[in-house]
């Protein structure tokens, strides 16, 4: 079917912003940055973690490219990170499998929506989430 | 249907991963508070005994092999969400298997030949 | 319209005449505020007083047809259902609803969201073809089973779902709230037995799988159909229907012809007291 018009799509623009109306517009963002940013790491990861079947030299050559306060600080993001996706990521295996949504109910202004049902739970997430990583965080840079 | 299959193996992967990668992390960097396999796990001694457990071998292939899975299909979507053409979108279904079964072959090598590094003095 | 002008307000309009201008752009015309006045009055009154030739859609003017979706103020609603009171500014930013081409001015093409709704068949699929072609009677349906999909039911496909929706925004392929929302309406339907032909649609791309739940589409629905909560819930059907564990239940029974006979003991009419032509 041809266009008649001039174009409008909003684009990667649509998934940042666009004009967002409530949070969890910023929690899938967020939940995309996460999710590509582990996957990075994780890829990375593999091929560090294989020295150990090299032997202890090359293990403990591999940990001494790894240390240092830049890699340490690293490190924490990307379990700050997990926190969140893992977090989120259970608040969105129960929603998108249709529980904590809702049943279909007559809609009276102003509407109760799904989104509003689900707010608690998203509340509780990034509550979770924070005190994960404040967990880490502590465990990174406090206690040695 | 297969795009829903895909789905419910994603989450399913997420679920694996949640535990083991959650196990993972308190032993790994929750070392301190929590100290499962002593304040040093990066050192070689323990990383040597994990090594050579059984639980820990097949856990980490299991957990290799979901997040490989989970990981790979989230970039495929947000990929396939850019509108690539019919063709791309095959060379990006293609590419993605090819690179995340070497990566698991690769990683279930490293968790395999480990055992037997682990024997090795020093570190 | 009635009462006396409040203040000034300006209307900050996206412009675009086809074949005339390459990009679209912003012009500015103050009109007069009175007590009341919805965004529609305010495009009404600037087509009287300073652009004769502004474009856009409108009908009922009261909520119902679904032809004035608009992005007003950073946000898609219905014009003729915002007051430019509640948006407490004395500017008014309208521009046609984004992630459809535009036409003209604020006109933009739906078809692809009307197209991307009829692949999904939006009408109730049955095997009685007879009675399809030929209704006799009515189908059962109690009231419990009414509320199921009466809320989807609402929808006045205006496309404001679509234009919040950030997958929408990128990916043409994707069906889009209203469409999976629909197409959920009628799966939910007692009286429908068309979910395996849907189900055979939803695959790839189009389906509700490219669906996130960033809860945008159920923000902004100005009927309250909460397209979300309908692809969520489709989800499941899905899911549960691969798993083997969707409960399938026969479609609605046709209802059957009074039968029996008439009581004997009827008292007979009271004599006709009018009188007349």
């Amino acid at each position: 079917m041809a266009s008649r018009g001039h174009p409008n799509r909003l684009g990667i623009w649509g998934w940042v912003g666009g004009g967002s109306w409530g949070f969890e517009r910023y929690l899938y963002t967020l939940h995309r940055l996460t999710g590509l940013a582990l996957l990075a790491y994780f890829t990375m990861h593999i091929f560090v973690t294989s020295t150990r079947a090299l032997g202890p030299d090359s293990w403990k050559q591999a940990m001494d490219v790894v240390s240092g306060p830049l890699f340490t600080l690293g490190e924490f993001l990307v379990f700050a990170a997990f926190a969140f996706h893992a977090v989120n990521g259970i608040r969105l295996a129960i929603i998108e499998l249709g529980y904590a949504v809702g049943k279909p109910i007559e809609p009276v202004y102003p509407y109760a929506t799904s989104v509003g049902r689900q707010r608690r739970l998203a509340s509780a997430v990034l509550m979770i989430a924070a005190v994960i990583a404040v967990w880490g965080g502590l465990d990174f840079f406090v206690l040695k | 249907m297969r795009d829903r299959t895909l789905w419910t193996w994603h989450i399913a992967a997420g679920a694996v991963i949640l535990i083991l990668l959650g196990m993972h992390m308190a032993i790994m960097h929750l070392n301190q508070s929590l100290g499962l396999f002593g304040p040093e796990p990066l050192a070689w001694e323990s990383v040597a005994e994990r090594a050579t457990s059984l639980f820990f071998t097949v856990t980490y292939v299991l957990l290799l092999g979901a997040a490989l899975y989970h990981g790979f299909y989230g970039f495929r979507n947000i990929l396939f969400e850019l509108n690539p053409g019919a063709g791309l979108r095959r060379t990006i279904d293609v590419g993605l298997s090819v690179l995340g079964l070497a990566l698991f072959a690769f990683g279930t090598w490293a968790a395999i030949a480990a055992p037997g590094a682990a024997t090795m003095v020093g570190g | 319209m009635a009462g006396t002008p409040l203040k000034t307000v300006t209307f900050h309009l996206r412009r675009f005449e086809p074949g005339k201008d390459r990009e679209p752009h912003w012009e500015d015309y103050a009109i007069p505020l009175t007590p009341g006045m919805t965004v529609l009055d305010g495009l009404w009154k600037v087509k009287e007083l300073s652009a004769p030739s502004l474009a856009w859609r409108s009908s009922c003017r009261m909520g119902i047809c679904g032809s004035c979706g608009m992005l007003i103020n950073g946000r898609p609603r219905l014009a003729c259902n915002t007051q430019i009171a509640e948006l407490k500014s004395d500017v008014v930013a309208v521009g046609p609803l984004p992630n459809f081409d535009i036409i003209k001015d604020l006109v933009p093409d739906l078809r692809p969201m009307f197209e991307a709704h009829r692949e999904l068949m939006p009408y109730l699929l049955r095997n009685d073809a007879a009675e399809q072609e030929d209704p006799t009677r009515e189908y059962w349906q109690s009231p419990h089973e009414l509320e199921h999909y009466l809320q989807f039911s609402y929808c006045i496909k205006c496309g404001c779902c679509m234009a919040a929706c950030p997958t929408v925004a990128t990916d043409p392929r994707y069906s889009g709230p209203m469409p999976l929302g629909q197409a959920h309406r009628y799966d939910s339907d007692s009286r429908d037995a068309g979910f395996g032909r849907r189900r055979e649609v939803l695959s790839g791309g189009s389906g509700p799988w490219r669906c996130h739940f960033a809860g945008e589409c159920s923000q902004v629905c100005p009927k309250g159909v909460d397209p979300a909560k309908a692809i969520q819930l489709m989800k499941q059907d899905l899911v549960l229907d691969l798993l083997r564990l969707r409960r399938r239940r026969p479609p609605a029974a046709l209802a059957e012809a009074p039968h029996g006979t008439m009581r004997e003991d009827i008292a007979a009419a009271p004599t006709r007291t009018v009188t007349g032509t």
